[in-house]
């Protein structure tokens, strides 16, 4: 009896904690919506900011998000792949190293980003020469996602049947046949999925930005001139900008909504792949 | 030489290059963390030189233009901001995971994780906007300024807890059904195996999900930076704003130069080397539980 009490207790106790974390992001989510959706407009997504970003648009900003993120993907996404193919199957003979770039890899993903900041200052800023510019920023990005794109892209190598390995040796095909033939085709879609999820790790991030890429709001005219993300513009105006938090609301809506699109493809993509419905 | 030799040697140097430059690509990908160790500690190094390690934990304060560099409030912030979240976000984040894995019906547990993995996606930079905007004012009705270690504490539980819940519930979905189905011929109720069995046997890998969301939190800095205020204080009370460690980096370097500036990566050096010390502690932690096994 006392058992069958303390059991229905802790069952309303529990269901409590997963309702409040779930109330907690509704609230948020509603927060959001209604004071962001009067912004919303055509006008936000096509036309320049105005008044230190209290009003008119976003559009250079989104410009600027896109070029950071296309040269974040674009440096980490090979070497993420061929960092993969060397854990999943030619680190295979060489287990030492494999720990260790293993290891390097995880202890690099639980960096915090603003010491990704810090690091990308000192790099690519100054000691590369590059200043406060959309490809210093990107490149900080493109370090800072790598972990995630070289081990989603590893686990999906790792799914590929041993029979495909065994069975090209047997034919005595060469190991770069074997890779590029039979491994990577089969781990294309790995690949798919780790850019997407890099992709929405660095559309999140903030901190490595402030100072890489930096603040400047028109359109850049290069790779060298200086753009603020979205997430950037969401931080200055909301903090920095009296009277901003509106115009903030507005930009955080697009960039939560994208990132859900961008995560809810993901997500769709490797339960379709993977066959797991688990794997959120 | 025959036509099929050529072919045979030619494959094979095919396949060395093929090894070099994957190999290389490897070291290059690790060789990474240590750049960003070599690059925060270079730039360290003038501060840690010239300044000394003493004078940042026993300097008059922080006043960096005028030359006096204490960084122990910030670190005493980043510590008890860090510590909050954890006191909420522990408990509630292993309460909704034994929601999902033993008291939920398949779909809504199905469902809920979904949600969570979503969740733990929104982006931190949000998270401080709506503390900063909603959060905080409701702190201030309690009590002024709102800007606090309780908003702080309570917008970092909430950035970590989906990762808390979705690594638990994965945690107690790993446990043996052999035990759980043992538990049950013995007549344990539900709740009885829950704390007797299951939660005996994923404490291992909640301690790592804890871990490392201390990590992430304590290295955060766009929710810390928006709703804690970033007043360089020993705080004296949960309503009192703080500064913390991350948030004086990103509040300061934008004009920093100098000696400042080199203390500001001092601070960056500092948060790398925590983590990778709560690294090394649960690697330890996990190789001693196997070898207890």
């Amino acid at each position: 009896m006392i058992e069958r009490s303390a059991d229905r207790i802790a069952g309303w106790i529990a269901a409590a904690c997963a309702l409040s974390v779930l109330g907690l992001f509704g609230w948020l989510i509603a927060d959001l919506v209604g004071r962001g959706v009067t912004h919303l407009s055509w006008d936000l997504l096509t036309s320049e900011p105005m008044d230190a970003g209290r009003a008119g648009g976003i559009a250079p900003i989104l410009g600027s998000t896109g070029l950071i993120l296309a040269i974040a993907l674009v440096s980490a996404a090979p070497l993420g792949l061929a960092t993969a193919l060397f854990l999943a199957e030619i680190g295979r003979r060489h287990g030492r190293a494999r720990r260790w770039v293993g290891g390097s890899l995880d202890l690099l993903a639980a960096v915090p980003s603003i010491a990704f900041g810090l690091f990308g200052n000192a790099l690519f800023c100054r000691w590369l020469g590059m200043g406060f510019s959309i490809l210093s920023g990107g490149l900080t990005l493109g370090c800072m996602i790598l972990p995630w794109i070289t081990r989603t892209v590893e686990q999906h190598l790792r799914s590929v049947p041993e029979s495909y390995r065994l069975g090209g040796a047997a034919l005595a095909l060469s190991q770069s046949t074997i890779l590029w033939r039979l491994i990577v085709p089969s781990a294309r879609r790995g690949l798919v999925v780790g850019v997407v999820l890099g992709l929405a790790r660095a559309a999140a991030e903030t901190a490595a930005l402030i100072f890489t890429s930096g603040s400047v709001m028109r359109w850049p005219s290069s790779l060298f001139d200086s753009g603020r993300s979205v997430s950037v513009h969401i931080y200055e105006v909301a903090l920095n900008v009296p009277g901003g938090g509106g115009a903030a609301y507005a930009s955080a809506l697009v960039l939560l909504v994208s990132l859900i699109v961008i995560q809810s493809l993901a997500s769709v993509l490797t339960e379709h792949w993977l066959g797991r419905g688990e794997s959120a | 030489m025959t036509s099929s030799a050529l072919k045979h040697s030619s494959r094979f140097s095919r396949d060395r290059w093929l090894v070099a430059v994957l190999t290389g690509a490897a070291a290059l990908s690790a060789a990474i963390l240590v750049f960003v160790v070599v690059f925060l500690a270079r730039e360290s190094w003038p501060a840690l030189d010239r300044i000394g390690v003493t004078r940042f934990l026993s300097d008059d304060g922080w006043f960096p233009t005028s030359g006096r560099f204490e960084l122990t409030p910030m670190l005493a912030g980043s510590l008890i901001v860090t510590l909050g979240s954890l006191l909420v976000a522990a408990p509630v984040g292993v309460g909704a995971a034994v929601f999902t894995q033993f008291y939920a019906p398949g779909a809504i547990a199905r469902w809920y994780r979904r949600a969570m993995g979503v969740l733990a996606g929104v982006p931190s930079v949000v998270l401080g906007l709506f503390g900063l905007m909603t959060i905080v004012p409701w702190i201030a009705r309690i009590r002024a300024p709102g800007a606090s270690v309780l908003a702080g504490a309570l917008l970092l539980a909430l950035m970590i807890l989906p990762t808390i819940v979705l690594m638990t519930d994965a945690a107690f979905a790993a446990v043996p059904r052999s035990q759980l189905s043992a538990a049950a011929a013995l007549g344990y109720g539900r709740w009885t195996t829950i704390r007797r069995i299951a939660l005996a046997s994923a404490r291992p890998s909640i301690v790592s999900a804890i871990v490392l969301a201390l990590a992430r939190a304590i290295g955060e800095t766009m929710v810390v930076l928006m709703v804690c205020g970033n007043v360089v204080q020993y705080p004296s009370s949960p309503f009192s704003p703080v500064r913390t460690l991350t948030a004086n980096i990103a509040l300061e370097m934008p004009y920093a130069t100098t000696l400042h500036r080199s203390a500001l990566f001092v601070g960056g050096l500092l948060l790398v080397l925590a983590v990778g010390l709560a690294f090394w502690c649960l690697a330890r932690f996990q190789i001693r539980l196997e070898r207890d096994d």
